[in-house]
């Protein structure tokens, strides 16, 4: 039964591959490639100068990216958003884990975060200029007070969550408490910790361009901003084009770590399905 | 009688546990500037802060920018979601559609929203137009991917049920589709109305159309600190009342569903 199944689906795939292979290239890229052509073909017909073709914009994209921008702009405003993230992730799970532990520090906490974190993050940037002044600090401090939320709340969340009965067990089994936490809590938590760093992600890189917009004079979101102003329609959709790149860079590589650090879970959770 | 006695003593320790800590963080925010640690003209006294709050409660100009905001997120949510909901539908339901936009789609998800903020400048100038263009744009996608989400969710032994006992297309729409993707689809609404009060106010704080995020960063520019740390925490309390709302309106919606019913499936 199994061979003869093996044989069949060996005969479909064997006929069908060089179209599957066609099929594999033409639904990722054909969608794109159709729309920008559209694109170009509009902007070259059009009288619109708000959108220049595509090929303008990668003209522009070439000019202004590639060369000592990079470094003066694109590297401080990145060295920045890595900063803000690590800091949220490690604040985020420590207090969340010590909070998620205590019982009574949670009750006591709780209607507080969720005020704090109904307040929307960018509503913090003239009250961190007010503290900090205009400053690299100020700019950190601002993607921190923005991101952690999601990995607090998550953090908390998840280690409130942590199975009892293997709770139980470690404890009647003398499981030291740090090793209890290292290997029990802390991987317990963990698809809820990833869940709030995906979400800390966006949040960061959206407070990383807005703080710049705001209050700099440097980086990627006074770049973008500045080219507007000064009617560079070429050069600031390539600076937006560049944003986008940073987003799917930030989202693929959050994918590859997720993927390693939750191997066990996304296993187990094939195992219960299948 | 004595189980729930002892589930009201807990819910009761637990609100005045919550209470203690709010009092709480405002008697150290206090003590802050009176201790000197940092100067009031940067982190003004709660007192000034609470008594500019009530100031503002009974100003018409006030509510009338909270309107403006409010308007803006209204308007916004109601698009992104309409046309979430059709296209995310029409997608998901189409095997065709979802593998020819996916790679789109996670180009496109990512970009921040407030990349577009030039461009939708140069577009609308300082007008509610700009402003709307990033609240859409960002909250679509919360709800566009829940919605693709839900529609592929659908239990394929109910599927073929429902074919073999011959519903029409629209039956299995609203019998079959519907239901499943109704949970999904709150929870990128509840995630799409936070984000949209988040953008309309950051639309407003950069763009400088009207609304309260003008107003912060006007506070700001007068360094009136009192008024800037007023309007924090009326942002905030918008957010709360926001996701509170929405909270309610998801267990109302979904009061059917099991997630809200909580009985256990054995």
């Amino acid at each position: 039964m199994t061979a003869y199944t093996e044989r069949i689906a060996a005969t479909a795939r064997s006929r069908t591959v060089g179209s599957r292979i066609a099929a594999s290239l033409v639904y990722p890229l054909g969608l794109p490639t159709l729309l920008l052509v559209l694109w170009g073909l509009v902007a070259t017909r059009g009288t619109s100068k708000f959108f220049p073709d595509p090929l303008t914009i990668a003209e522009a994209f070439r000019e202004t990216w590639v060369g000592p921008a990079f470094v003066e702009d694109v590297l401080p405003s990145l060295a920045r958003l890595g900063l803000g993230v690590a800091g949220s992730i490690v604040l985020g799970i420590a207090a969340g884990t010590v909070i998620g532990l205590t019982h009574w520090l949670r009750e006591l906490l709780e209607p507080l975060l969720e005020f704090l974190r109904a307040i929307p993050p960018p509503v913090l940037i003239p009250v961190a200029m007010l503290l900090l002044g205009i400053t690299d600090t100020m700019k950190v401090v601002v993607i921190v007070s923005g991101a952690v939320w999601p990995i607090l709340l998550n953090t908390i969340e998840g280690v409130r969550g942590t199975d009892s009965v293997m709770k139980e067990t470690a404890e009647s089994f003398r499981v030291s408490w740090w090793e209890r936490l290292w290997f029990l809590v802390l991987p317990a938590a963990s698809p809820r910790i990833m869940a709030g760093v995906r979400q800390a992600l966006s949040v960061a890189l959206i407070l990383m361009v807005i703080s710049e917009m705001f209050a700099s004079s440097s980086g990627l979101g006074y770049r973008i901003a500045y080219f507007q102003r000064n009617y560079l329609i070429a050069e600031m959709w390539s600076g937006i084009l560049l944003l986008g790149l940073v987003g799917v860079f930030l989202a693929v590589a959050f994918g590859l770590v997720e993927r390693r650090v939750l191997r066990w879970y996304h296993g187990i959770r094939e195992v219960n399905r299948a | 009688m004595r189980v729930p006695s002892t589930r009201r003593l807990r819910a009761l320790r637990k609100a005045v546990l919550g209470v203690v800590g709010l009092t709480g963080f405002l008697v150290v925010w206090q003590l802050i500037p009176t201790l000197g640690l940092i100067n009031p003209s940067y982190l003004p006294y709660v007192t000034d802060v609470l008594a500019r709050l009530f100031e503002q409660l009974v100003d018409l100009a006030f509510w009338r920018r909270l309107g403006g905001t409010m308007t803006s997120w209204a308007i916004g949510l109601t698009v992104a979601t309409i046309g979430a909901v059709v296209l995310g539908t029409v997608v998901g339901l189409v095997p065709f559609l979802r593998r020819a936009t996916h790679t789109m789609v996670e180009f496109l998800r990512p970009i921040p929203s407030v990349a577009l903020i030039p461009l939708a400048v140069l577009m609308f100038g300082i007008q509610r137009q700009a402003a709307l263009v990033i609240i859409i744009y960002a909250s679509f996608w919360q709800v566009f991917v829940q919605v693709i989400y839900g529609v592929a969710d659908v239990d394929a032994v109910a599927r073929d049920t429902a074919r073999g006992f011959g519903l029409t297309r629209r039956e299995q729409l609203t019998h079959l589709v519907l239901p499943t993707t109704l949970p999904y689809l709150m929870t990128g609404l509840r995630l799409a109305a936070a984000v949209a009060l988040i953008l309309a106010i950051t639309a407003e704080m950069v763009i400088g159309n009207p609304g309260l995020g003008r107003m912060i960063e006007l506070s700001r520019s007068a360094g009136d600190a009192a008024g800037l740390y007023a309007l924090v925490v009326v942002t905030g309390l918008l957010g709360l009342t926001v996701n509170i709302a929405f909270r309610f309106i998801e267990r109302r919606v979904l009061s059917w569903h099991q997630s809200v019913r909580g009985e256990e499936p054995l």
